[in-house]
């Protein structure tokens, strides 16, 4: 099933729930949107599912606005957060209760309820309440019941917060290959980037509201439109210096007044059609602590992450972020020089924070 | 524990054990004496009494009809009706409509039973009976040809709003999140109410049944106020107003003490024993079962 929104807004009273929101979500696809807390995520998943109506635009299915459709006769399966399991019934009941609202006999009900829990792996738990299940149980009790019904689409909202970091990791890899082997259409909400980036086809950043950018994960990354999305996607964030790109005796020089980066054409050509200043931006893993580096810094603060250091250093005005071998035992203080992979440095207008390669 | 032990022994154990020997005496205005050791004990004398009383069949079965029908069409059934419908439309139209069921509760006894005397009054005074005449209908004497309609109808509208609150905030807490599931999996509005939301209100359901089942059995003002058991021979008497005219205000000027205590105790066992009925109907155990909870 292929999701189209257009222009989809939803207020409640004086707030602002979504607005102007339009993007197209393909058959099979696994979109992410991802979003700071409050940003409407909720609000436009519960609009797809049927339970809010939007204030204004129009929501389709291939071709069927839906807008006026109630829920049931959507054929949507949704995770909540809160896993949203009927406290009631067993996790039988849970399982069957989207068949039996479709009328589906009963000894069918039962086969597909053992079918789809034994592919959750709560096969063993058909007789137990929600209250008596762990946390990661109740996540795939939620998950069944999305399934059970064969749904045309599927809505994710923050399914996995809830659960400890492996269970975490696990259950992602889980859910993506459940998706891509039902090739169902799916929707999922985060506001964790790293779910969101290893799970999705396509990212939808939401911001305020707004769309900020629709994108493959690689493209968000790699290639980023805006100032606001490359500061957005990565962490530790990528760094941003004030520059002036010059074409200096046939090469491009990126300058300011603590050091001048040479820039390959490529990348150099385009930053250079700009007249003054412009924002450099360079993610820290893409900045080396080397001995023939061109930058010259003090290192000031030092945070230990394990396989690397993230280190802060202060080159000219500016504090870089740089990720550094713990092995160099770099400490506050040191002096250090930096060499810069210019082969992946982004460009971006100060004024329209649109970047200057990609557009 | 403690204070609700000591609660319930000074307001409801000791009470109850006095009336149980008043209930055991001959206690009464015709032979009334300051002096207590003169008060003579005649054991289950008067229960014996009670047993052979001619009316008291028929008032036991007054109070039956009065409760069963006063609790399950207005204390439950009405009160459960208005929670649902005030859940589901907007949250100011939904207060602005249980606000309104409150007023009787909140309005003085006599005032409100005025009130109703007021709309079932004879023609041509009764409110109803002038609309009876407005539509070309006959004119009825209610409170003569209708007591028991009416005398439900004015408790019923009363007992609604207990039963109500204590609904509607059940359902209002229950999580958004779960009410919306079951829209996405499949359920229309009623299937919703009918399988997930009256579920989940079991344990509600249990105490305002019980509850409202005894304080019913118990209350008897309005009845007094309305029909003072008439019209007739006991045709509304309750179990609990037979009690007050017996011990309190016995038509030939002598209050019974001891024998109206004996109604009274009656009324306490089939208070006591009802409550464990309910308790094993509800299955109360298993509302608070043990969780099996282990790790993934
Ligand atoms: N029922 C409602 N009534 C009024 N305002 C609402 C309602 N639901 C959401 N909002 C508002 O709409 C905005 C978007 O909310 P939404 O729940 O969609 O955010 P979200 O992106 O899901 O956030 P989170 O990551 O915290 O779940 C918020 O400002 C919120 O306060
Ligand atoms: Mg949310």
């Amino acid at each position: 099933m292929e999701v189209t929104l257009e222009n989809l807004t939803k207020k409640f009273g004086n707030v602002v729930g979504v607005e102007n929101l339009s993007l197209d979500i393909r058959e099979s696809e696994f979109v992410a949107f991802l979003g700071p807390s409050g940003c409407g995520k909720t609000t436009t998943l519960l609009m797809i599912a049927g339970i809010y109506k939007p204030t204004a635009g129009a929501i389709r299915f291939d071709d069927r606005v839906v807008n006026q459709v109630p829920p049931q006769d959507r054929n949507v399966g949704m995770v909540f957060q809160s896993y949203a399991l009927y406290p009631h019934m067993t996790v039988f009941d849970n399982l069957a209760y989207p068949l039996k609202l479709k009328k589906v006999p009963k000894r069918e009900q039962v086969e597909r309820v053992q079918r789809t829990a034994d592919a959750m792996g709560i096969g063993q738990l058909l007789d137990r309440r929600p209250g008596q299940l762990s946390g990661g149980q109740q996540q795939r009790v939620a998950l069944g019941r999305a399934l059970v019904k064969e749904p045309d689409i599927l809505l994710f909202d923050e399914p996995l917060s809830n659960l400890d970091a492996r269970l975490r990791l696990s259950t992602r890899g889980e859910i993506k290959q459940l998706q891509k082997r039902l090739g169902i259409t799916a929707i999922y909400v985060t506001h964790d980037q790293v779910e969101a980036m290893t799970m999705a086809d396509r990212i939808a950043v939401i911001n305020l509201g707004h769309l900020q950018a629709y994108d493959t994960p690689e493209d968000l990354y790699d290639r980023p439109k805006t100032l606001f999305i490359a500061g957005f996607v990565g962490n530790p964030p990528m760094n941003f210096l004030n520059v002036e790109v010059r074409r200096e005796e046939g090469a491009f020089k990126a300058r300011n007044h603590a050091f001048a980066l040479t820039i390959p054409p490529e990348r150099g050509e385009k930053a250079a059609s700009q007249s003054g200043e412009v924002v450099l931006g360079i993610r820290p893993e893409d900045i080396s602590v080397a001995p023939e580096g061109e930058l010259e810094g003090e290192v000031a603060v030092v945070e230990p992450l394990g396989r690397d250091d993230l280190i802060d250093v202060r080159v000219g005005e500016s504090v870089l972020f740089v990720l550094a071998d713990p092995h160099l035992r770099i400490r506050a203080g040191d002096k250090v020089r930096l060499h810069v992979d210019t082969g992946r440095v982004q460009f971006f207008d100060q004024k329209t924070e649109q970047s200057l390669l990609w557009s | 524990m403690l204070p609700a032990g000591i609660l319930v022994l000074l307001f409801f154990l000791i009470p109850v054990v006095i009336v149980i020997y008043l209930s055991m005496t001959n206690l009464a205005s015709a032979n009334f004496t300051s002096n207590l050791s003169k008060m003579e004990f005649i054991g289950l004398e008067n229960y014996r009494i009670l047993l052979n009383d001619q009316f008291a069949k028929r008032i036991f079965f007054n109070s039956i009809f009065y409760v069963l029908f006063t609790l399950s069409m207005f204390n439950v059934g009405l009160a459960l009706v208005v929670s649902l419908l005030t859940t589901h439309i907007p949250r100011g139209a939904g207060f602005f409509f249980r606000a309104i069921w409150i007023l009787p509760r909140v309005t003085a006894s006599t005032l409100y039973i005025l009130i109703w005397k007021r709309m079932i009054a004879e023609a041509p005074f009764g409110i109803i009976n002038q609309f009876n005449g407005l539509l070309g209908l006959p004119t009825y004497n209610y409170a003569a040809d209708r007591p028991w309609e009416f005398v439900i109808l004015v408790n019923g509208f009363i007992g609604v709003s207990f039963g109500m609150i204590i609904f509607t905030s059940a359902i209002e807490s229950i999580p958004k999140d779960l009410l919306n599931a079951s829209l996405v999996d499949g359920s229309s509005l009623l299937q919703r109410i009918r399988y997930v939301i009256l579920p989940l209100l079991r344990w509600p359901l249990l105490f305002v049944v019980t509850y409202q089942t005894l304080s019913l059995l118990t209350s008897f003002e309005q009845i007094l106020l309305l029909t003072n058991g008439g019209p007739g021979l006991y045709r509304t008497e309750v179990w609990s107003l037979a009690a007050y005219h017996r011990a309190l205000s016995n038509y030939f000027g002598n209050a019974q003490w001891g024998y109206g205590s004996a109604f009274a105790v009656v009324l306490v066992l089939i208070g006591v024993v009802l409550a464990v009925i309910y308790m094993r109907v509800f299955r109360f155990s298993e509302l608070v079962a043990e969780p099996k909870v282990e790790v993934l």
